[in-house]
């Protein structure tokens, strides 16, 4: 039996607290008024010279504004108007995106988790029954943080935020595009979405754990049989809700561009993210003598899924990018028009650390059985995917304004306090080490 | 060419083979060479043989693949004949990169597979007119020999190859290569 250690526990209250202050700071110091934004950018430009403010000001107005044909005299003055709207709303955007991409980014953690072990159980992998507490306690954040990603999209679709523009009626007025979308990006249908994504996932956590739990007491496989059928039925309806999840909370904050494969795109990140986190918390638990019957080809195992993963990220990724850079057609092009001139260190950067670092990091077989190694391999695996959604929201809502500054931190700090807490709150509660899994002697003996 | 003598050990199970190979390498002698119809898993590690090098030569196979990629496309598309083809950018290389980043994963892979397989067939010297070597027509079917060298411990060897379980016990002269 596990118990979480005193130090821990403060380690992620500290963690929480400070997170919160961050997140409080980002909030208080938004601007309100136009004046403020202006007057934060222009103290913001005397650092880096006058250029950039020149060329701000040359910026055509993003297409999602209205356009206001006017008369020739008042041409400039209104346009000038429009761009310091447009530069308010993003500042005020900043704190939310910080929130949101960090709260989206350990909830995607855990959805990849379970996916994973959905997997394992369907399976009916030999290896990994031992580890499956662990990713049942991982699983655990759904809950809090599927409902604080949830309360997010409420409060967008109370306006509280600009996250998501197709949410406000005056912008879908004079947008023909996001009115032809309306049927499906319309916020009543996509908060019904949204619970019904969350609910499924929930349901199937929750019983899955349940069924999990009686399997360990039962003297028949019934539980483990029905686990078995609800995970592959899970599989189905997790694939298309993830895939619709997608287009909903990420890619609807582009809601001019759209691009097939961003499901799968996105189901890459949060799977490689999730086998990371399941190692990571494994070669922790196993450091401090619980999980004794893990040995180094769980773990080697582990780090295989997490190279291979990694590759076919960095697949879907560049499979997105090639096709439309090499068509460039001007409507889905500015997609990645924006983030190479806006978002250039951490678009590429996270290729880096995406690819070519795991590539190389965890290629030789007997790093993979290294714990340490999997460790660092795993850190920047996960500061990679963060920076994954980092680019996916922040373009479209703080454009290029955006900052990795005290509200996203905070936001980061916040939430990984949280993660660890109910994580390790929810291994504690059971043993870690499933007693009567069918599998569960050829999981002892696992060796590669 | 010294000819010499071995013996040869017939066994017709594998766990019996791992059996009597932990046996004789415990009493010190040197296995010659394990003839085996299908791969048995733990016998390369209980003979004590040294872990393969081929997945390293492969990696370098592969960066090679690479290069050649890299350098061809560069001179061709880029250095050579700088052509608009359809507005694609062949200012750089790193300009028109996405372009040729298929080509360069698939020399990478065909370098590394290709040069590895052809690095294996050298190293354990297989070719299509190869003499076949194998010491009994069986060991291609459903028995395991078992080869060591014999310097004058005959009797000493046979009663322990009995020992373990042997089906048969040959000794027969051999050309070392």
């Amino acid at each position: 039996m596990y118990t979480i250690s005193n130090r821990l526990k403060i380690a992620s209250f500290i963690l929480m607290a400070v997170g919160l202050l961050g997140i409080g700071i980002g909030f208080v110091s938004a601007p309100s008024t136009v004046e403020e934004a202006k007057a934060m950018v222009e103290a913001h430009d005397d650092g880096h010279g006058g250029a950039h403010g020149e060329e701000a000001t040359h910026m055509t107005t993003d297409t999602r504004e209205k356009v206001t044909p006017s008369a020739e005299g008042h041409g400039e003055e209104s346009h000038a108007m429009d761009h310091d709207e447009h530069l308010l709303h993003q500042l005020q955007n900043k704190p939310w995106a910080a929130l949101y991409v960090a709260a989206f980014f350990f909830f995607m953690i855990a959805l990849g988790v379970l996916a994973f072990y959905a997997v394992q159980r369907a399976a009916q992998a030999g290896w990994s029954p031992l580890l499956f507490r662990v990713m049942e306690g991982i699983t655990a954040y759904m809950v809090p943080g599927g409902i604080i990603v949830f309360v997010i999209l409420v409060l967008s679709v109370l306006h509280m935020n600009h996250l998501f523009v197709w949410m406000d009626a005056e912008v879908v007025a004079h947008d023909k595009l996001l009115q032809g979308k309306a049927g499906y990006l319309n916020p009543v249908f996509f908060l019904i979405r949204a619970a019904i994504f969350l609910g499924g996932w929930i349901l199937y956590r929750e019983y899955s754990r349940k069924l999990s739990l009686k399997q360990d007491e039962s003297d028949d496989n019934s539980s483990f049989k029905m686990n078995f059928r609800i995970s592959a039925a899970f599989l189905v309806f997790y694939l298309i809700s993830e895939s619709m999840m997608s287009w909903d909370w990420i890619m609807s904050v582009d809601p001019h561009w759209f691009s097939t494969l961003f499901g799968w795109y996105i189901f890459a990140s949060m799977f490689v993210s999730g086998i990371t986190v399941i190692a990571m918390v494994t070669i922790y638990l196993k450091s401090k003598g619980y999980l004794e019957q893990v040995n180094d080809s769980h773990i080697h195992d582990l780090a295989k899924f997490m190279f291979g993963i990694s590759i076919f990220w960095t697949y879907l990724w560049f499979s997105q990018f090639m096709l439309i850079w090499y068509s460039n057609i001007p409507e889905e092009v500015t997609y990645y028009v924006t983030r190479i001139a806006d978002y250039n260190l951490p678009f590429f950067g996270m290729v880096a650390m995406n690819f070519v670092f795991p590539l190389l990091l965890l290629m030789n077989s007997d790093y993979k059985r290294i714990n340490w190694f999997v460790i660092m391999a795993g850190i920047v695996i996960l500061a990679g995917h963060y920076l994954d959604i980092f680019n996916a929201i922040m373009p479209a809502t703080v454009g290029d304004q955006w900052f990795i500054g005290i509200p996203e931190i905070g936001a980061i700090l916040f939430f990984a306090g949280l993660f660890i807490f109910w994580v390790f709150r929810a291994l504690a509660t059971q043993p870690l080490q499933p007693k009567r899994n069918p599998f569960i002697e050829e999981s002892k003996h696992f060796h590669y | 060419m010294s000819a010499s003598k071995v013996i040869q050990a017939y066994y017709n199970d594998d766990d019996v083979l791992m059996h009597a190979v932990k046996k004789v390498k415990a009493g010190k002698h040197h296995i010659e060479e394990v003839y085996c119809p299908f791969p048995v898993h733990g016998l390369d590690k209980a003979m004590g043989l040294a872990p393969t090098r081929i997945a390293i030569t492969s990696f370098l196979y592969g960066c090679v693949g690479l290069t050649v990629a890299i350098v061809m496309m560069n001179y061709i598309m880029i250095e050579d004949w700088p052509q608009d083809i359809g507005g694609k950018p062949s200012f750089s290389y790193i300009e028109n990169m996405p372009a040729f980043v298929p080509i360069m994963f698939e020399l990478t892979v065909f370098f590394a597979a290709h040069l590895m397989v052809i690095t294996f067939y050298l190293r354990s010297r297989l070719w299509p007119f190869k003499k076949a070597e194998n010491p009994d027509v069986r060991t291609t079917d459903d028995h395991f020999v078992m080869e060591i060298e014999v310097h004058g411990n005959e009797n000493e060897l046979k009663e322990l190859l009995a020992d373990t379980g042997a089906v048969e016990i040959n000794i027969s002269e051999k050309n070392s290569h």
